[in-house]
């Protein structure tokens, strides 16, 4: 780690002197020591950023030709296809681009749970990567009804209806979401503006994750802390160079999806306008919900007789509600859930096992989120939601007590560089 | 015995992926059959709109589909594109009138279409619509490549897969025509194309099949006139972004070098 740089160019120092950004940014992303062992799954946070800046600059653009009113906003989306200048590609980058923040983000936050990434003194890390994380849900949904087909309208008809099992302020909640008793204008307004507002909070939060990245430093594959300089490597060029290459991977796969199969990740219905008075077949959100689609419909009509004096207090669709919160909620938990002494999973033989027990169950449950809630679909479903909270709030607690972990490396120097582990060996053998 | 089960969440990840564009194939075409893959000039990376093709398309359009199904997204500028020159379309659109603007004593009129003009549509709403076609309302066709799964297959079968008769054992519901590949196999529109039902200027001979196949290439156009556009320029993207990749590739190796 360098002291402070010597401008040379007067301006640079000039500026420099009065308002220091050369020095921050010297510090933040060309000196910033990072461990120098991160793996490709560490290119993922900064994955996430480039898409959130795509996602804005194209959402830019759509919004000069987008017209947020019930009887235009489906033709003026059309018209953007059609008659904008490259309104298409602009379009198709935005669309298959929340695709694939998801996707960054999901594979992001599975890094987090593998690594133990979450865990003391990154917990407010992990926080504010939640708060992110709701907030893109937010943005996606609002988002997702601005183009008026019949999934925009009626996916936003069954979220909004969510906030009716709110006791005793309920339906007060919905009218005042929907700015009226149906989704109609008022709603369509209201979620354009919010639809614009909310990227720029993300973006407020990904400052704050960055910050509290900075102050402890990335974790690492080891989840051993940072002892010594000759654990890090300075982020420039080191890993601008191997984000760079992450970066050019990750567009090829986002542009194939974008220029060759634009609508693979979207539903044939939201090319129908949307009609208040025909329901379609089966109302699916996008991908990315499916998992808590899942959760959300997993309860059974007849949890009344299952729990007798509960039904008074809550009903089916009312506990199906409180699961899909409660899967989220839960996760601001996990530092506390998990009282391992180790964190990464490389060193957790049993939690290695469960991580990927728990990574097929979340795709279970967006597997099933994508069938109509009958049959063995349903039982598949609640036992994937079982199981979903039984790994997060049981077994966590538990693994922590009773795992044995296998010993850790001396320091991230001594596992992975040659004169490290010659120097550990010959430590141990004294 | 962790192999296994990271085996397991790849297995169900690719479980997954798989059933879930499998539920949504299967979800808008419940109770009917799947329709047939066809052959498409535009099909693949490299695929393209055959402009004759289109053209002839348009001419089933017109002359059949149009008698109940409006094509609101579409202009008669945009018919450019399949290869008409714009003193064809100006005489086409000619032939239908469109309201204008209110004359100088404020009663409505009537002028004939021109380039900027919508396609015209048979019906004033959809109320009329409904009342003229016993209570079904045909759809507006300018999405329908891109809102029925299968996409120009289905236009195509869905053409052609009509039944005289109603398999035994199935009751038709009053004015409903049997369709293999109809959600349910309950459809109101009557089979549309007849043998030679329209006159081919290329010579082409104008079979059910084909007139089928053309209507439904038209619709795929209709549907995302971009395609041509689109595929062209992502070519070049990827080109680009392969070889850029396999460059910065190279960089890293370098910049990591002296750490390995």
């Amino acid at each position: 780690m360098s002291a402070a740089p010597e401008w040379k160019n007067p301006v640079v120092r000039w500026i420099d002197h009065r308002l220091p950004v050369f020095t921050f940014t010297h510090h933040s992303v060309v000196d910033y020591p990072t461990p120098r062992n991160l793996n490709y799954w560490w290119n993922f946070g900064s994955l996430a950023g480039v898409v959130l800046v795509i996602m804005i600059a194209t959402g830019l653009f759509l919004a000069m030709h987008y017209n947020p009113s019930v009887d235009q906003a489906f033709d003026s989306v059309e018209r953007i296809m059609r008659d904008v200048n490259y309104g298409w590609l602009m379009r198709y980058m935005h669309a298959n681009g929340a695709s694939m923040f998801f996707l960054v983000v999901y594979i992001h936050m599975f890094r987090a749970l593998y690594y133990g990434s979450y865990r003391a003194p990154r917990e407010v890390l992990w926080f504010i990567g939640l708060f992110i994380f709701l907030a893109m849900m937010a943005t996606a949904f609002v988002g997702y009804t601005l183009p008026w087909g019949q999934m925009s309208f009626w996916g936003a008809t069954v979220i909004t209806n969510l906030f009716s099992v709110v006791p005793f302020f309920g339906d007060a909640i919905v009218q005042w979401l929907l700015g009226g008793f149906a989704v109609d204008n008022p709603t369509l307004n209201r979620f354009y503006a919010f639809h614009f507002l909310l990227p720029f909070v993300i973006f407020g939060l990904v400052f704050l994750h960055l910050w509290a990245l900075h102050v402890h430093k990335s974790n690492n594959p080891l989840g051993v802390d940072i002892k010594t300089d000759g654990d890090t490597i300075p982020f420039h060029p080191y890993y601008t160079a191997k984000d760079a290459f992450g970066l050019g991977v990750f567009l090829i796969v986002y542009f194939a999806f974008a220029f060759f199969e634009p609508n693979l990740l979207g539903h044939p219905d939201n090319y129908i306008p949307a009609n208040p008075l025909v329901t379609p077949p089966e109302i699916v959100p996008e991908w990315y919900f499916l998992p808590f689609y899942a959760i959300l419909r997993a309860v059974p009509d007849n949890f009344i007789d299952i729990w007798g004096i509960l039904p008074i207090l809550v009903t089916a669709k009312t506990a199906g509600v409180i699961l899909m919160f409660a899967s989220v909620i839960v996760l601001f938990l996990l530092p506390w859930l998990d009282r391992s002494p180790v964190r990464s999973a490389r060193f957790r033989p049993i939690y290695k096992q469960l991580y990927w027990l728990f990574l097929a169950d979340c795709i279970i449950l967006g597997w099933v989120g994508a069938n109509p809630p009958e049959g063995t679909m349903l039982v598949i479903g609640r036992l994937a939601t079982l199981y979903y909270f039984v790994h997060l709030l049981v077994f966590m607690p538990l693994l922590s007590r009773y795992e044995k972990t296998r010993p850790l490396p001396d320091s991230i120097s001594a596992a992975v560089t040659p004169q490290g582990s010659s120097q550990s060996a010959q430590a141990q053998g004294a | 015995m962790t192999r296994t089960f990271k085996r397991i969440a790849v297995a169900a990840a690719l479980l997954a992926a798989l059933s879930v564009s499998d539920v949504s194939k299967s979800r808008a075409a419940s109770k009917a059959t799947p329709p047939p893959p066809q052959e498409w000039s535009f099909s693949g990376v490299f695929g393209t709109f055959d402009r004759a093709q289109l053209q002839r398309g348009y001419l089933v359009y017109r002359e059949v589909c149009a008698a109940c199904h409006s094509m609101k997204q579409v202009y008669f500028r945009h018919l450019t594109d399949i290869g008409l020159s714009e003193n064809a379309i100006k005489a086409i659109a000619a032939e239908s009138d469109v309201a204008g603007e209110p004359d100088e004593d404020g009663e409505p009129t009537e002028r004939p279409a021109q380039l900027f003009d919508r396609l015209p549509s048979p019906y004033a709403n959809d109320n009329e619509a409904r009342s003229a076609n016993n209570g079904a309302l045909p759809p507006d066709l300018s999405l329908i490549a891109k809102s029925r799964v299968g996409g120009a297959d289905y236009i195509h079968a869905l053409m052609t897969g009509y039944l005289e008769k109603a398999p035994a054992g199935v009751t038709m519901g009053e004015g409903m025509n049997y369709n293999t590949y109809f959600a349910a196999n309950q459809i109101a529109m009557a089979p549309p194309l007849v043998e030679d039902g329209v006159e081919y200027e290329d010579g082409t001979k104008a079979s059910v099949d084909q007139q089928a196949r053309d209507v439904a290439a038209f619709m795929t156009w209709a549907a995302e006139p971009e395609m041509e556009e689109r595929k062209r320029m992502g070519i070049k993207v990827l080109l680009f972004l392969i070889i850029l990749t396999a460059m910065l590739y190279a960089v890293k190796r370098r910049v990591w070098s002296d750490l390995h």
